[in-house]
């Protein structure tokens, strides 16, 4: 039934809100601490024990694929109801920030490459060899 | 036309439905037409999202975009918090705890390396600027993660709208670079194999940026860099309102 699927996801998602509301009031930020990552969290672990799988096998699943599939949809609308008038003064800072991340970020790819592929070998399985560049 | 109009007023969720899918299906068209796919679809359909919430905003004068025009205002319902972490929420499904294992240490460090390096330039870009409120910082710090990260983090931290927006262009020129420049550096950054795709899912994490660019690089790496990006905007909501804020407070 479809219905599961949703209502895992449901429950994850409260479940995982409270948490970080929880969380929050107990660092003492005035903020949801986590939720959504822990709630993503609650279903991967879900959809992992063998108790919970039918809500999120079969029929159920297509619960949970159908939101995850209008992720992007639900992404493009929250860009639509932004302040970006509000923001247009911000520009040149915003591609700034956005342009440095990825140039940073893909200086570091040959470097973490590197490094993870050492401990590998102490790893389970991790056998794919592709290490050294 | 007063019937149409008040039968779209009744039914506000519902039109927004068709108006994004409307926007989606006209950014892929875009997409196809004018750069042959190279901008993925979707960095297209944001982008006129953002034209269109600064199209309402010009005209209402109001903080929420699009919006705040009656007709549209279905989109603030499907773009608001409630269902936006519902669908976030969702796309962490299907990751699985071996393969997780799998990715072992190069993809766990990457993710958290990714979300700390982004947030790091975001931030020190939002100080160079004259910014000095934690939360302003820590919510423009958050969009260089990715542009779900921003809003998340803003609305934990309760951060004006205008930096949300703010927040969500930063994302958005990031992911939208990361789509376009993958092909080209992959040579150079050694983006051959499925361990430097998942350490490059994982530092660059955004999902539509990241399954973009490697499609273009070599498709089959495509399910391993996903893997690590999936649980970066996780990550980065765990750990940038929370620990990373604490720290920019700190040292502010």
């Amino acid at each position: 039934m479809i219905i599961y699927g949703v209502a895992l996801l449901s429950g994850c998602l409260v479940a995982g809100l409270y948490i970080g509301e929880v969380l929050g009031e107990l660092i003492g930020v005035e903020a949801n601490v986590g939720g959504v990552g822990i709630a993503m969290l609650l279903l991967i672990l879900a959809h992992n024990l063998p108790r919970d799988r039918p809500l999120a096998s079969g029929a159920s699943a297509g619960g949970i694929t159908f939101w995850s599939a209008m992720y992007i949809p639900i992404v493009v609308a929250m860009a639509a109801r932004q302040n970006v008038a509000g923001a247009l003064d911000g520009g040149v800072l915003a591609l700034l920030a956005g342009v440095g991340a990825v140039v940073v970020s893909f200086a570091l790819i040959p470097l973490i490459s590197r490094i993870g592929s050492a401990p590998a070998t102490t790893g389970s399985e991790s056998d794919e060899g592709l290490g050294d560049e | 036309m007063n019937e149409l109009i008040t039968v779209l007023n009744a039914n506000q969720l519902i039109v927004a439905f068709a108006i994004v899918g409307i926007i989606v299906w006209f950014s892929y068209w875009l997409s196809n037409t004018f750069t042959g796919g190279r901008i993925h679809g979707s960095a297209v359909a944001i982008v006129i999202g953002l034209i269109l919430a600064w199209v309402g905003g010009t005209r209402t004068g109001g903080s929420r975009g699009i919006a705040d025009i009656e007709l549209f205002a279905g989109i603030g319902i499907m773009g608001g918090a409630m269902l936006r972490d519902f669908a976030i929420v969702a796309t962490g499904f299907g990751v699985d705890w071996h393969e997780m294992k799998r990715a072992g240490v190069a993809g766990m460090v990457s993710v958290v390396a990714g979300v700390i390096v982004s947030f790091v330039v975001g931030a020190a870009v939002a100080f160079l600027f004259g910014y000095r409120d934690p939360v302003v910082i820590t919510t423009i710090g958050a969009g260089a993660v990715t542009y779900i990260v921003g809003p998340v983090t803003g609305a934990a931290l309760g951060a004006s709208s205008d930096i949300v927006a703010l927040s969500v262009a930063a994302g958005l020129a990031k992911s939208i670079l990361v789509m376009t420049s993958t092909p080209a550096v992959a040579g150079l950054i050694g983006l051959n194999n499925p361990q430097s795709a998942m350490v490059f899912g994982g530092l660059m994490g955004t999902t539509s940026g990241v399954t973009a660019g490697l499609a273009a690089t070599d498709p089959k790496l495509v399910p391993y860099g996903a893997m690590t990006a999936t649980f970066y905007t996780g990550v980065g909501c765990l750990i940038v309102p929370s620990v990373l804020f604490l720290v920019v407070r700190a040292m502010l």
